[in-house]
């Protein structure tokens, strides 16, 4: 136990550099516990992160489902998914028929009336302006709905059909078309 | 080395110490006149126990049908109860059977709709004074958390529920009230509601008073602790990575100490 | 080496880059790496480094649960259970924060005892040991403020038993407490006031600590032997071997940590705070968490108002002048036979006093207190003072590397009781 007599208290050997028969292997074992304790540490880590991800009851409201009974032809409605206003257009014939009439190519964000809407009388859109995230005017019979009968942005004048597509102002996308689905005849599910 | 393992002696004698100072404290928190709880071996009891997938959803059927007309669990929403095993399906139409107040609507006005996932279990009474006028003035306690909040909880609600028997002669029980062996006090304004077959179990199981008591303790259970499967598997893993890192640590430990004379 | 900059030893350019102009690198070098340790600590002197790294883990957890949590009387209870059920990891992040107070304080109560036993308080160290016990008392207005934060029963009866000590000081007694409440009772301008200064505080013990590790390494640390090392032959460079020491106490403590986290995450906790907080109805039996039950039971062993709130922060009070009550040149309890003794009678007084706090206000609970009690003020006031100049200590070993380097053999002769040179 004492054979050494190493002048402890300086760093000496015992610490650092290779002996003859232990240098290696100390350095494998403290590598490999220096492996475990930064895997322990990164595992520790995560809870925290993901702490700030929504949480359940959060991601549950992820979803909302509308009513479509009381939304008379040519009416629309505003419901809030995750926080941000969905736009619910119950669409005139003539509406649709505008929509689908407009060629392609006059479009800055070109796609088909077919392709946004499930069913040809209800367009469901996103009402964040894809310029800078303000809500367009529209939805209220005494508001302005822009050159398009769409919808108006306020803030920098983008106007949109009654698609929801982008056909004049500095909006460069097309109002986004949420994720949805029919439950019925008369009830969807956004998100 | 004569030093250390003393010193070590000495950690280990106080830490002893300590902590059978502390088991004696902590069981004397809940006295008063102390009533021995049956202990009812919950297959969620212990360190790895689990909750019964099929005791819970015949307690949540408990709960709706008996305890829910008076006690609220307003900490739980209905897409909660995915977690018990049920389909999205049935939960769905679970909560679409309860109507919830919504609203304002367009007009300002609130309005009433079948519940969904994401709402909280409906409430039987509006606030804690109507359900205090609507019984006798006593209040039927929220049940989101209440095995947490009794000491041993879950055994305490099975004996409660299967409680109600005679008073012992001489026991004079007041107006209103009823005599419950477990009830701190054994007098509970809350009267006997579970009977036998007092509920239709749907896998058959028979409705006997031990049996709802037992299914609905074990719902509760749940539902103050839904994270305690999730906590058990995670902190076995743990522990057992602690170990092996502890015994990697103590290997670098003793080699750098290896030829320090100590 | 350019004027003005420090003369780093640092080997790596963009490091030695820094070093010169802030030498954070060498401080840490030197108060962490080579520092000189005293070669023959035992696992006591691991609790230091536990007790940082707690203090680490609570103020980490702490910032967390505060992103999800509403300190208002309505919201505050269903937002901690929030946190349990919708937050991801939420119940982790809650119960290692719970359990982490109840961690922290056995980790300090260690600590102290640590310091107790090996005389840490002797000079030169008496201003370390006094930093010490204001952390102690940041501690303890911090946990007690945490513990309100729930909005459960005992959250919010503790807080008015508590505040309500301060009433019993003549005249202004009624000032300071509606002053601390903000109103007329403990309510929502006390649970914002307390959410605000729980946050703060662990800042302040960790400025603390900073001061109390400063402190530390000014006079260097005591050891088991109690005699202050007499050259390199006595110690050893911090690094590795105290760090190896210190990770090794780590693992153990977190073992020890998860299990209670895991498996018993409501063990130490009481089952009336899961009832919402509720000033009408005071729960039959209140008590405090476990690690304020000492202090509780001191509390209750006075039958007058004044004198028990007076006794009870002459508890902690007199740790303050510990260094000067103890008359002994002698530091470790090793080497004082009856001193010992006395001691670890002191510490059984601590823990019949924290059982006897959990116990109801009666007889013979109130005797059993009292006795512990008047035993815990006369160690203290009485028995050190006077046993300093009664005592005859054993010999003190020549110097820490002597019996150790010698095969642990008996100690030289002629050491008898020499009084340290420092001190």
């Amino acid at each position: 136990m004492a054979e050494t007599m190493v002048p402890a208290g300086a760093p000496h050997g015992a610490a650092h550099g290779p002996t003859p028969d232990g240098g290696t292997r100390r350095d494998f074992l403290v590598l490999t516990t220096g492996a475990f304790a930064a895997v322990g540490v990164g595992a520790v880590v995560w809870p925290f992160i993901s702490s700030m991800n929504p949480a359940r009851d959060v991601l549950a409201l992820a979803s909302t489902e509308v009513d479509l009974t009381p939304i008379a032809v040519g009416q629309a409605v505003t419901v809030v998914w995750r926080g941000k206003p969905v736009f619910v257009r119950h669409r005139t014939a003539e509406e649709i028929q505008v929509a689908r009439a407009t060629p392609l190519s006059e479009l800055k964000d070109p796609q088909p009336d077919q392709a946004r809407v499930q069913k040809d009388q209800w367009l469901v859109v996103l009402g964040v302006c894809t310029h800078l995230g303000c809500v367009p005017l529209g939805q209220k019979p005494t508001d302005a709905k822009g050159n398009y009968n769409g919808w108006f942005c306020p803030c920098h004048g983008s106007h949109y059909d009654t698609s929801g597509r982008i056909r004049q102002g500095p909006a460069p996308l097309n109002l986004a078309v949420p994720a949805y689905s029919f439950m019925s005849d008369t009830q969807i599910r956004i998100g | 080395m004569r030093d250390l393992k003393r010193g070590f002696r000495n950690l280990v004698g106080a830490m002893a110490l300590g902590a059978a100072a502390l088991g004696m404290a902590t069981p004397a928190q809940a006295a008063g006149e102390a009533i021995a709880i049956p202990n009812a071996n919950f297959s969620f009891a212990g360190f790895f126990g689990t909750y019964d997938r099929g005791s819970a959803q015949r307690g949540l059927q408990v709960y709706k049908e008996v305890c829910s007309a008076c006690h609220a669990m307003h900490l739980l929403s209905y897409r909660n109860l995915l977690e018990i095993g049920l389909s999205e399906d049935q939960v769905r139409a679970l909560a679409a059977s309860f109507t919830v107040t919504d609203g304002p609507n367009d007009l300002g006005e609130m309005f009433e709709r079948p519940a969904r996932l994401s709402d909280r279990f409906r409430r039987p009474f509006p606030n804690e004074l109507a359900a205090r006028a609507a019984n006798n003035g006593a209040y039927p306690v929220d049940l989101s958390v209440i095995t947490k909040a009794r000491a041993d909880g879950a055994n305490y609600v099975r004996a409660l529920l299967t409680g109600y028997v005679e008073p012992p002669e001489g026991f004079v029980v007041a107006e209103g009230m009823n005599y419950n062996a477990y009830f701190p006090g054994h007098q509970i304004a809350m009267p006997a509601v579970l009977n036998p077959d007092q509920v239709e179990y749907a896998d058959g199981t028979a409705a006997t008073v031990d049996q709802m008591a037992r299914d609905v303790a074990t719902f509760l259970a749940w539902a103050a602790e839904p994270e305690a499967e999730q906590r058990k598997a995670m902190g076995v893993r743990i522990i057992l990575f602690l170990i092996v890192l502890g015994g990697l640590t103590y290997a670098v430990k003793r080699k750098i100490w290896a030829d320090v004379a100590h | 080496m350019a004027i003005g900059l420090h003369d780093s030893s640092i080997k790596n350019p963009v490091i030695r880059w820094v070093d010169q102009r802030l030498p954070v690198f060498t401080m840490m070098q030197k108060e962490y790496g080579t520092f000189p340790t005293p070669r023959n600590f035992n696992y006591f002197w691991n609790f230091g480094a536990l007790a940082m790294v707690t203090l680490m883990i609570m103020i980490a957890t702490g910032i967390f649960l505060a992103m999800n949590y509403t300190p208002h009387t309505t919201y505050a209870f269903d937002s901690v259970e929030r946190i349990m059920r919708d937050v991801n990891y939420g119940w982790l992040i809650r119960y290692v924060h719970m359990n982490g107070a109840s961690m922290f304080f056995i980790v300090v109560y260690i600590h102290i005892w640590r310091g107790l036993y090996y005389g840490s308080y002797k000079a030169p160290r008496e201003l370390l040991w006094i930093l010490g016990v204001v952390i102690f008392l940041l501690m303890m207005a911090t946990a007690f403020m945490g513990y309100v934060l729930p909005w459960g029963q005992m959250s919010f009866w503790g807080a008015t038993v508590i505040t309500n000590l301060f009433s019993a000081f003549p005249i202004v007694g009624e000032h300071i407490v509606t002053w601390l409440w903000g109103g007329f009772s403990v309510d929502n301008p006390t649970l914002n006031r307390f959410f605000s200064l729980h946050y703060l505080l662990p800042f302040v013990i960790a400025g603390v600590v900073f001061l109390h590790v400063a402190a530390l390494h000014i006079t260097g640390s005591n050891n088991p032997l109690g005699i202050d090392p007499k050259g390199p032959q006595d110690t050893l460079p911090f690094h590795p071997y105290y760090t190896a020491k210190d990770s090794v106490g780590l693992i153990v403590y977190f073992i020890v940590f998860a299990s209670l986290v895991f498996f018993a995450p409501n063990y130490l906790g009481h089952p009336d705070n899961y009832i919402p907080a509720n000033p009408l109805v005071t729960p039959a039996h209140i008590v405090p968490e476990w690690y304020f039950l000492p202090f509780y039971a001191i509390l209750r062993a006075v039958p007058d108002k004044l004198g028990g709130v007076l006794l009870m922060f002459g508890s902690i009070a007199v740790l303050f002048i510990l260094p000067w009550l103890d008359t002994s040149p002698v530091r470790s309890m090793r080497f004082r036979p009856i001193a010992k003794w006395t001691l670890f009678l002191w510490l059984i007084a601590f823990f019949v006093l924290m059982w006897a706090g959990g116990k109801p206000a009666e007889e013979p609970y109130v005797t059993i207190s009292r006795i512990a009690t008047a035993y815990y003020f006369a160690y203290f006031l009485v028995i050190l003072p006077l046993l300093g100049r009664l005592e005859r200590p054993l010999s003190l070993p020549e110097s820490i590397a002597l019996p150790v380097l010698r095969g642990g053999g008996p100690m030289p002769a002629g050491a008898v009781a020499k009084p340290m040179e420092k001190a």
